[in-house]
């Protein structure tokens, strides 16, 4: 990058951030859009030289308890989020980590699609934005979808920008479904050093009728479990149903009712450590066996949505050169998967693309679709798939 | 089915004049594609595909094919293209909005044929189908282990196409989402006859959430050849009841007590004392025809789950005033129930000459402000008005009856000021049946222009030539302009000497 003078800019209002978004468009000056800047994922991406911060869109704009529903700004902080909905004993079930100091927001988890593992129950948060409030760089500001929970009404831009990390404009506020909190919680868990096994359990769980709010695995030096929580009043008889069928699988099988840090620990997982390197693995169920090996062989932890084949691969720190042919050989080992790079120094980020993603019929579309939203890239330019 | 049968009317003017007619070639290389059999132009046989199941809105298309597979869907879109002809994707034609109208000398790609169920992967909860498949088939080919949950009541003969383009819902969606909740993958024709692979069996796949976009989008935005979902064990146990009120505001408020415990049922349903009435009659379930509101409750999930909730309901039910409940012993209980139900629409007949089904959403605790509204509404126009509500969701549906063609307009008028109500409570126009061309003059009600100008983006990016199912969804034509450059305002502009236009 360039030595330049970057301005920041925090936004008062949506009406305010469209107007700094065209103002810019028409200056021809590129806008790097952050929430709380947890998330550094994506290409190195173009020179920017105005900074938009969603600081100061930080308020709740309506909780309807009765509805389970909460329109929020994009600059909320997934914290103070969790703590204001948790007096009403409800939750946005979205538990991606919230990164360094908590400073994750709703609108960066948004445009990432960052998720943790309550989407084996509840989804992405594709699933759970029910309308978005965007600001576009010719200045416009458009609403999609609405506030309740049913709605076919319009193109579902809401799944659109869930994901497309600012580059097609700004998210500024988003309406959400809520859920009830459960009352009470349990786990059981299913240890093996058998890869092969533990893949075999984990699928047998997400065979089972029992109804888990999370399914995942883990595998760490060479041997790893699959965790299955369940939520409600009978948490703890549904764990236990889950702990039988786990043995009878082969693996050991216990039951953990105060199961908090091993869910807190899957949550951490997901984020590398200073100087390491995390991804993630597009998989199958049927793939995670390859996914425990690969991990086992870069010598890196991992953690995983068994049902959905997603995992997150943290690599240890170590020299760039080294993460950059660690991630290869991850690649290798796992094609045609994608192994997309989240967390990574810079040096390791320029080396490599994150994406994995090939020319494709699929991403000449994505670029007509960001000519048409920011036909001036003045939104997080350079950063996405394909170089968008 | 839910289908309204309303009287036949003038067919209503709908789309634009194509940009040119299909030509003698044009017919010609979609039977070298389809094989003549495949290709309908004879006029009663095209007759079965003027209306989807809204049948007010008829339109003649020059021609309806029927391919047989991806590469010849993409063959005909790619012929059409050449000819800059329209056309209009359809399913089992099941759907509530017109949103299958063919355009007017256009062409319809009927996908009846395509009905083959590519690749089914349990261990991985997949299943690969062609979009002619029905909604029910699906649950069937990976059954008994696991279903597909999205169920609308015409589930046996709509087809997973169409589910798609619609973003279909059902009874259970409170619980398990909609149709876009189980997309993975899909496999898309666009408009200039290139097909593209949206996301897979996997999740996450890097870039735009396309499929997002595309599902739901009416078939404005391509043809799906091939579609990957996602398909879940059964719940262990399934506990049904039926609980009897006063009045709808009553059993309103029971909704909310139940889903503020932290209950999320797998169905919850209403029914008010007219739409009871006219399912009763047809049915003969032994529903009471003298109560207010009948509510249905469905909880389903693990057994131990389920038992204890249960009881939870049933308190909440007795303490909020329910003057009867009745609670499912067996499968032919539950059957019984479901059937009342589901009988709902088509019951309606019984009660009145012709009715209008409207679709609309409320904030659940808006209930009972909307219903009064609609009562007055109901006095107002001297029309009966029954209710139907996906009571967890908030999806309304009002059934407006009237008699006779004298009285259809002023039926349309008044279904269309429920919708009013439905938007002035933060609801919206639509929850499952879609904009099609039925609702587009409402689209403004709920969208801004540059709310509009925003959807538009989305459709030049998928069709820059308007060629699939041009005329739905968005309330006014619009033209897609070329891709634009690096918008710069003019000096003039800038100096605010010129404006542009």
């Amino acid at each position: 990058m360039t030595a330049q003078t970057i301005r920041t800019e925090t936004p008062k209002s949506a009406q305010e951030s469209a107007e700094l978004l065209r103002s810019c468009a028409d200056e021809g000056v590129a806008v790097r859009i952050a929430g709380g800047g947890t998330k550094p994922w994506g290409l190195p991406g173009a020179d920017c030289a105005v900074q938009l911060r969603t600081g100061a869109l930080d308020a709740i704009v309506a909780h309807n308890r009765g509805d389970l529903t909460a329109v929020l700004q994009a600059g909320m902080p997934l914290r103070e989020l969790d703590e204001a909905l948790a007096s009403a004993d409800q939750m946005l079930a979205l538990d991606a980590p919230w990164g360094a100091d908590d400073a994750a927001t709703v609108g960066g988890l948004i445009a990432t699609g960052d998720s943790g593992p309550l989407r084996h129950r509840y989804g992405a948060p594709r699933d759970l934005v029910l309308g978005v409030t965007i600001a576009l760089s010719d200045g416009s500001l458009a609403h999609a979808g609405g506030k309740v929970i049913k709605n076919v009404a319009g193109y579902d831009l809401a799944k659109l920008y869930s994901g497309s990390f600012g580059t097609l404009g700004l998210i500024c506020e988003v309406a959400v479904r809520l859920h009830p909190r459960p009352p009470a919680l349990a786990t059981a868990t299913g240890r093996t050093d058998d890869a092969g096994l533990l893949q075999h359990a984990a699928i047998a769980m997400a065979g089972s009728s029992l109804e888990a709010q999370a399914l995942d695995v883990r595998w760490e030096g060479s041997s790893g479990a699959v965790l299955a929580r369940f939520a409600g009043i009978a948490a703890a008889e549904q764990a236990e149903a889950a702990r039988v069928l786990l043995a009878e699988t082969g693996v050991e099988a216990a039951c953990v009712e105060e199961d908090e840090p091993l869910w807190e620990r899957q949550r951490a997982g997901q984020r590398s450590v200073d100087g390491g390197a995390v991804v993630r693995v597009s998989g199958r169920p049927t793939r995670l066996a390859d996914a425990f090996h690969a991990a086992q062989a870069a010598g890196a932890t991992l953690v995983g949505r068994a049902a959905l084949g997603l995992s997150w691969i943290a690599l240890p720190a170590a020299a760039p050169g080294e993460l950059v042919i660690a991630i290869a050989g991850l690649r290798e080992a796992l094609v045609p998967c994608a192994c997309v790079v989240l967390d990574a120094p810079a040096a390791v980020r320029a080396h490599l693309d994150p994406w994995d993603h090939h020319e494709s019929s699929a991403l000449a579309l994505m670029r007509r679709v960001k000519q048409r939203f920011d036909p001036t890239a003045t939104c997080n330019p350079a950063i996405f798939v394909g170089g968008i | 089915m839910e289908l309204a049968y309303p009287p036949s009317r003038a067919p209503v003017p709908t789309t634009t004049t194509p940009p040119a007619l299909p030509d003698r070639t044009l017919l010609e290389r979609l039977r070298e594609i389809c094989g003549a059999a495949h290709v309908l132009t004879d006029a009663m046989q095209l007759r079965t595909y003027e209306s989807d199941g809204l049948l007010q809105y008829r339109a003649t298309p020059r021609a309806v094919v029927l391919p047989a597979d991806a590469t010849q869907v993409r063959d005909v879109v790619r012929a059409c293209s050449e000819a800059n002809v329209p056309w209009v994707a359809r399913g089992a034609g099941s759907g509530l909005s017109g949103g299958a109208l063919p355009v007017q000398e256009g062409v319809v790609i009927a996908v009846t044929r395509m009905r083959r169920v590519l690749e089914v992967d349990l261990a991985n909860g997949r299943i690969v189908v062609e979009p002619g498949v029905t909604n029910t088939e699906v649950s069937a080919a990976v059954g008994p282990t696991h279903f597909y949950p999205p169920d609308p009541s015409s589930q046996i003969v709509c087809s997973i196409g169409g589910n798609v383009a619609e973003n279909s819902g059902g009874a259970h969606c409170f619980k398990y989402g909609f149709t876009t909740n189980y997309v993975t993958g899909l496999e898309v024709v666009l408009a200039d006859g290139e097909i593209v692979q949206l996301g897979g069996k996997e999740v996450d796949t890097p870039g735009y959430d396309l499929l997002g976009a595309f599902v739901g989008s009416e078939g404005t935005l391509g043809i799906c050849t091939a579609i990957t979902l996602r398909v879940i064990p059964p719940p262990e146990a399934i506990k049904t009841m039926v609980a009897f009120f006063d009045t709808t505001s009553e059993a309103g408020e029971t909704v909310s007590r139940i889903v503020s415990e932290g209950i999320v049922p797998g169905a919850i349903e209403m029914m008010d004392t007219l739409t009871i009435q006219a399912a009763e009659q047809s049915v003969h379930a032994g529903f009471p025809t003298d109560v207010g509101a009948a509510l249905i409750i469905e909880l389903d999930g693990s057994k131990h789950e389920c038992e204890a909730r249960f009881d939870s309901v049933v308190k909440i039910c007795e303490s909020s005033g329910a003057i009867d409940i009745r609670i499912a012993r067996d499968d032919a209980d539950r059957a019984a129930i479901w059937r009342t139900r589901k009988a709902a629409f088509a019951a309606m007949g019984r009660v009145a000459p012709n009715y209008y089904v409207q679709d609309g959403v409320i904030p659940r605790t808006k209930l009972p402000e909307v219903l009064a509204r609609i009562a007055e509404l109901s006095d107002e126009y001297g029309m009966r008005v029954g209710n139907v509500f996906h009571a967890g969701d908030g999806n309304l549906h009002p059934l407006v009856c009237y008699d006779g063609e004298e009285e259809a307009a002023r039926a349309e008028e008044l279904a269309g000021r429920i919708l009013e109500a439905c938007v002035d409570a933060g609801g919206s126009i639509t929850g499952e049946h879609g904009i099609g061309v039925d609702k587009k003059r409402h689209m403004p009600r709920m969208f801004d222009e540059p709310d509009l100008a925003a959807f538009q983006h989305l459709r030049c990016a998928f069709d820059p030539r308007g060629l699939a199912n041009p005329g739905k969804v968005m309330p006014t034509p619009r033209l897609c302009g070329e891709v634009p450059g690096p918008y710069r305002r003019h000096p003039l502009e800038r100096d605010g000497v010129a404006e542009r236009f």
